[in-house]
């Protein structure tokens, strides 16, 4: 089942569970050392990388780090910012200075409200996991129209999908455009029955996410429910 | 409950599907979601059942113990009912003494159980001014996705249902059944910018500007209702309710048996 | 602790009332992942115990007072439902439940890798549904696994079990009658690989010898019931063998827009 020498295998591991007895490998991401050996600290798939061990999650909660591009949510706001839910344990305040506008004291609510979703990419994050998001980049927006669902971040991977073939297969055949920010959270905007099939292909990616020949299985979905409507504004009536 | 911030794509895009008369999860306006019933789930109460509606989860129970009659129903067995929406069922549900919202949930349930005299109690009288059973249903939610009015009901009753009266066990001669009369059902239909949608998700709900629950009896009587949040209904769409109901109603009434 | 050892729970060949010999567990039943809403659950049989654990975080820590700038906090709540027991149980939290809730916890603060969120919370919910004696140990045992598919770092999964003492014997895993007429009941909860013992409670009276024998009989079937964790995760989690091209890990999110 596992190519040696390929440095990667599907091996499920679970908390407690023995990774390298003799001190070959570091200790990578999801892992702990105890009296020299390294043992998993997460369930997940064991992945082995230049020297190092490392447990890929299957599931927990997104854990910010910098660079990462997240779809937030505004939940609060103040007189110079807004505090954005990134479904993480920490909510992110996002500064005026880190957003593409001129925003004067106490005039945020003009810019964003409560429930609005934005595009944001993690600015930093201190030792205590204080974070920061910025809006200051090429690309990153106030998100409007479409529809926004939820996966676990575990997942991300498997729905972008290598080198984003999943994703791609399923933007061109459902005509929709899609994000998939880091933290679990896809934006999906065109014409709303093909959102709502695309949604569909991606809530068949989070339930089967482990199985076989899941792109074959998307893709004969796609190809069942349609032709593609046309993209948005010439639908007819 | 705290109240979490709905998204308002989250909000648009329901509204944009209601406009071609689509739900998000593709059911008719009229449609439940797939419904389990196991009952007798519990051994240690006398009767019991695990209701799953879609995602929604609710466990219920019922205990029965020997006390006084009310002063005024000196000859009549005593109903309980209580709700405990627990912090396990959601992420915005808070510990602590039973809130607002259970307390309706309770009383929605409590009304349509004693209204449509479901239970016999004066069968559960054992001497008058004395001694009757005294019945605490109480209703747990597991899992919370919505339409906890109907899951808590058919667990209610799916309880009640299958309940033993205790009287070995308290000297008072052979275990029953409890006295069953009426099989009443509730059906709850929420209002979203002038549609009618039967038993709403939590998405759905948080969409919703008005919500009526409507209790009916096996001869499709009325027995109990229930409007709730902020919105209002027109006639017509309280008439397309009831009827909605009594039609519901018989359909879920064959899932107690 | 009845401590009446006139009732008699063990036959002159060693069997006890509902069959079992002294060192045998009662039929154990896990499953991971079981409710929707929660981050992660398991529900967990012990015999006709029923048990199910929620876990909710790590999330932002409410009240603030009580978070801690340089960990997580571990809220356990256990609870009995009102008609878990033959007498109805008033629903809320009463001192029994508060002190069973407090030990769980720690137990947990000493596995759960802390330290990698401060500020925050992890709520853990065990709900006994039917009760049959064992309840506390049935419920770590779940929550366990439910941290687990929760996906929070710790260092190992922890079994829990009751020894206890019935008409002079050392007896593993009291049921409901052994525990009433029992003379000493001794729950532990442990890590298998390391024997150390998180959870360690004892009522009634045990020799010197009676506590060694009980507490060989408890780290055995730890092991036994450690196993059964395993399981109920690795079923949860199970791959098909897979061939399929494998995503990038940390695959970029960025130019994933079309």
């Amino acid at each position: 089942m596992n190519k040696e020498g390929m440095g990667s295998s599907r091996e499920i591991v679970l908390p407690g569970d023995l990774l390298d007895s003799g001190g070959r490998m570091k200790a990578g991401s999801g892992t702990y050392v105890q009296d020299g050996r390294v043992y998993a600290a997460q369930v997940g798939i064991k992945s082995v990388k230049s020297n190092f061990v490392n447990v890929i999650p299957l599931g927990g909660r997104y854990i910010p780090t910098p660079g990462d591009s997240v779809i937030g949510k505004v939940v609060d706001i103040g007189p110079s910012n807004w505090l954005v839910d990134i479904n993480s344990p920490y909510p992110a305040p996002l500064h005026v200075n880190e957003v593409p506008w001129r925003v004067d004291f106490g005039d945020t609510a003009r810019f964003m409200n409560v429930g609005d979703t934005l595009l944001a990419k993690i600015l930093m994050v201190d030792e205590t996991k204080r974070v920061q998001v910025t809006m200051k980049e090429q690309g990153l927006r106030k998100l409007q129209g479409g529809q926004v669902v939820e996966i676990s971040y575990s997942k991300v991977p498997r729905v972008i999908g290598k080198g984003g073939s999943m994703i791609q297969m399923i933007k061109n055949m459902t005509n929709t455009r899609i994000f998939v920010g880091q933290n679990g959270r896809i934006w999906l905007d065109g014409d709303i029955e093909n959102i709502v099939f695309a949604i569909r292909a991606i809530r068949m990616i989070e339930e089967n996410a482990q199985t076989m020949r899941l792109t074959e299985r998307v893709k004969e979905y796609l190809e069942s429910v349609s032709k593609p409507a046309p993209a948005e504004g010439s639908e007819s009536r | 409950m705290a109240r979490a911030v709905m998204s308002e794509i989250k909000k648009d895009h329901i509204h944009k599907l209601l406009a071609k008369g689509r739900r998000v999860d593709n059911r008719a306006w009229d449609e439940f979601r797939p419904i389990t019933i196991q009952p007798g789930y519990i051994e240690t109460a006398e009767g019991s059942a695990r209701v799953k509606v879609g995602n929604t989860d609710v466990l219920v129970g019922v205990k029965m113990t020997i006390g006084e009659p009310f002063a005024d129903t000196p000859n009549k067995g005593v109903l309980s009912t209580n709700a405990e929406l627990i912090p396990m069922a959601s992420p915005n549900f808070e510990s602590g003494p039973p809130d607002e919202n259970s307390i309706e949930l309770a009383r929605v349930v409590d009304r349509g159980i004693r209204e449509s005299q479901m239970v016999d109690l004066e069968a559960l009288c054992i001497e008058p001014e004395k001694e009757v059973w005294i019945m605490f249903t109480d209703m747990y939610v597991l899992d919370y996705d919505g339409n906890l009015f109907d899951a808590a009901f058919l667990g209610a009753i799916a309880a009640l249902n299958n309940t033993m009266v205790p009287a070995k066990a308290n000297d008072r001669g052979d275990d029953y059944p409890l006295p069953i009369r009426h099989m009443p059902i509730s059906v709850t239909a929420v209002q979203i910018e002038n549609s009618i949608l039967v038993d709403p998700t939590l998405d759905e709900e948080k969409v919703a500007e008005a919500r009526l629950t409507v209790t009916t009896d096996e001869n499709g009587d009325l027995r109990a209702m229930q409007k709730g949040l902020a919105g209002a209904f027109t006639l017509d769409q309280i008439y397309k309710c009831v009827e909605t109901s009594q039609r519901l109603g018989n359909d879920l009434r064959k899932l107690i048996g | 602790m009845g401590g009446n050892s006139n009732v008699k729970l063990i036959s002159d060949d060693g069997i006890r009332i509902d069959g079992r010999k002294v060192d045998e567990l009662r039929p154990i039943r896990i499953e991971a992942g079981v409710l929707k809403r929660a981050d992660g659950s398991a529900y967990v049989e012990f015999g006709k115990n029923k048990v199910l654990a929620a876990v909710y975080g790590p999330r932002e820590c409410h009240p603030r007072h009580m978070q801690n700038p340089a960990k997580a906090i571990i809220q356990c709540k256990y609870n009995m439902i009102a008609f878990s027991v033959n007498d109805r149980k008033r629903p809320g939290p009463d001192r029994r439940s508060v002190e069973i809730s407090k030990i769980i916890s720690e137990a947990f603060e000493y596995v759960v890798f802390t330290e990698n969120f401060p500020r925050t919370s992890i709520d853990v919910y065990i709900e006994v549904l039917q009760a049959n004696a064992g309840t506390r140990c049935a419920g770590l045992t779940a929550a366990s696994v439910a941290l687990a598919d929760a996906g929070i770092p710790m260092r190992d999964l922890v079994p829990s079990v009751a020894v206890g003492k019935v008409n002079d014997q050392v007896v593993l895993d009291l049921q409901k009658e052994e525990d009433n007429f029992g003379q000493a009941d001794l729950p532990i909860a442990m890590i298998p690989r390391t024997g150390e013992i998180l959870l360690m409670q004892m009522d009634g009276h045990m020799t010197r010898a009676e506590f060694d024998r009980a507490l060989e009989l408890g780290v055995g079937a730890c092991k036994r019931i450690y196993d059964l964790q395993k399981d109920a995760l690795a079923r949860r989690y199970s791959v098909e063998k897979t061939d399929e091209e494998q995503p990038d890990e940390g695959a970029p999110a960025d130019a994933q827009e079309g």
